[in-house]
């Protein structure tokens, strides 16, 4: 009796007898993500998750990702299957209006020079010893597009899933605060002072907007097949946005999929975060590299939008090149702020939501063409 | 393929596959609005 006692007390204790530096380092640092979306708001709907999620796998004995575990479950249905940020895209599609993008379809090249940080980082993280297939996922964080990151890191790096994930969602919410140091040191006063005639307001058929997101799915798709899930569900979910047909399931993709969604693949990113295998020296180079692709992206958008300046004699201001990453809106806002400060009378929010629309598809196929081209040269599977 | 010549393709192609999809699609956009003009409700009913 004495004996089961002393043993079934133990039991109570294994835990704390268990808990190691850490186990302690990883809760702070998921109490950390959890104070980040909270209290200053940060991407709340993705850090609250991930943030528990990260608590929860840390807690000693816990076996949340062991074989039979309770996130390992989710985690194997929804991540490893690539489902998950196939049905965030779903969403996406369904709340993007491409509108901006239709009416000033030139713009959609700030898109495409706005995803340069991907590929520029990806050389850098070769230089810095990285693996090719995790240098792969570390560039992509340059797609500035969680779901497009999720995807590529878990389909080529898994074990690299959290640190990716952390930083493509913590550098997004921090756009406000990266963009416009790069903004100012790449363009002149006079150049961000430049006024943008009103955007042309010309309608655009219903017809257009039906057709728009089918074109886009087959011309894209064949060009890069194996990109087609990514380019698919995010048109899939503008064409019922736009198709006014099935208000049912637009409705059920931008809300209830969605939410369901971003709640269960929080908790899966979080659950990857396993002190093990998020406390080595990869990670900070992980999140270094993530801010080295987003800053590149920007100046990249930036030197491109001066290009098109130049081309276009002055008629379009360089900030909006900014906005060719795939942050939306927040990334146009931006640029509407910044040129404010040096033209009271310009306003370029318009204009940026195109680019930052054309940075949405940009970001999408721009991880087509890489898993495209990765295929191509035998890197993975036929 | 070493590391050098897997990241040097793979950047140079990215771009310039990334630009050119993206171009093509700004061409499909305006082929499309030229297809499918806006037509106000006022016409659309008459020829309807």
């Amino acid at each position: 009796m004495e004996t089961a006692l002393v043993s079934g007390a133990q039991g109570l204790f294994l835990g704390v007898l268990n808990l190691g530096p850490g186990h302690v380092i990883m809760i702070l640092v998921g109490s950390v993500l959890l104070y980040l979306g909270i209290a200053k708001g940060y991407e709340p709907l993705l850090l609250v998750p991930i943030g528990f999620g990260a608590i929860l796998v840390n807690i000693p004995l816990s076996e949340m990702m062991a074989e039979d575990g309770f996130l390992r479950y989710f985690y194997d249905v929804g991540v490893r299957t690539e489902v998950f940020p196939l049905l965030i895209f779903l969403g996406i599609g369904a709340m993007t209006d491409f509108k901006p993008l239709l009416e000033n379809p030139k713009i959609i090249l700030l898109g495409a020079a706005g995803q340069f940080g991907i590929f520029l980082t990806l050389l850098l993280a070769l230089a810095l010893g990285f693996d090719k297939l995790d240098a792969v996922a570390v560039s992509i964080i340059g797609a500035c597009d969680g779901p497009t990151a999720i995807y590529v890191s878990s389909k080529f790096a898994p074990h690299m899933l959290g640190a990716v994930s952390v930083a493509a969602y913590s550098y997004m919410s921090l756009v406000p605060l990266i963009q416009p140091p790069i903004m100012r040191a790449l363009t002149t006063e006079k150049e961000r002072q430049i006024i943008m005639g009103a955007a042309k307001s010309q309608p655009i058929s219903k017809t257009t907007k039906i057709v728009f997101p089918i074109a886009v799915t087959i011309f894209a798709s064949i060009l890069a097949p194996k990109g087609a899930p990514l380019i698919g569900t995010l048109m899939l979910g503008n064409l019922m946005r736009e198709c006014g047909v099935v208000d049912r399931l637009k409705s059920a993709s931008e809300n209830e999929i969605t939410n369901i969604v971003t709640l269960l693949l929080g908790l899966c990113i979080g659950a990857t975060m396993e002190a093990a295998k998020f406390l080595r020296g990869e990670t900070l180079l992980v999140l270094a590299l993530g801010f080295v692709a987003i800053s590149l992206d920007t100046a990249v958008g930036l030197l491109f939008g001066k290009l098109m300046c130049v081309m276009t004699g002055g008629k379009i201001n360089p900030l909006i090149g900014a906005a060719g990453i795939s942050a939306f809106p927040m990334s146009a806002r931006v640029v509407q702020t910044e040129g404010q400060k040096y033209n009271k009378k310009s306003y370029l929010l318009m204009h940026a939501m195109s680019a930052n629309a054309g940075g949405q598809i940009g970001s999408v196929i721009a991880a087509a063409v890489m898993l495209s081209v990765l295929q191509g040269m035998g890197i993975v599977g036929q | 393929m070493d590391t050098w010549t897997f990241g040097l393709t793979l950047a140079v192609i990215g771009m310039a596959g990334t630009m050119l999809v993206l171009w093509i699609l700004s061409l499909l956009i305006v082929l499309m609005k030229k297809v499918f003009p806006y037509q106000s409700e006022e016409s659309a009913a008459k020829k309807g």
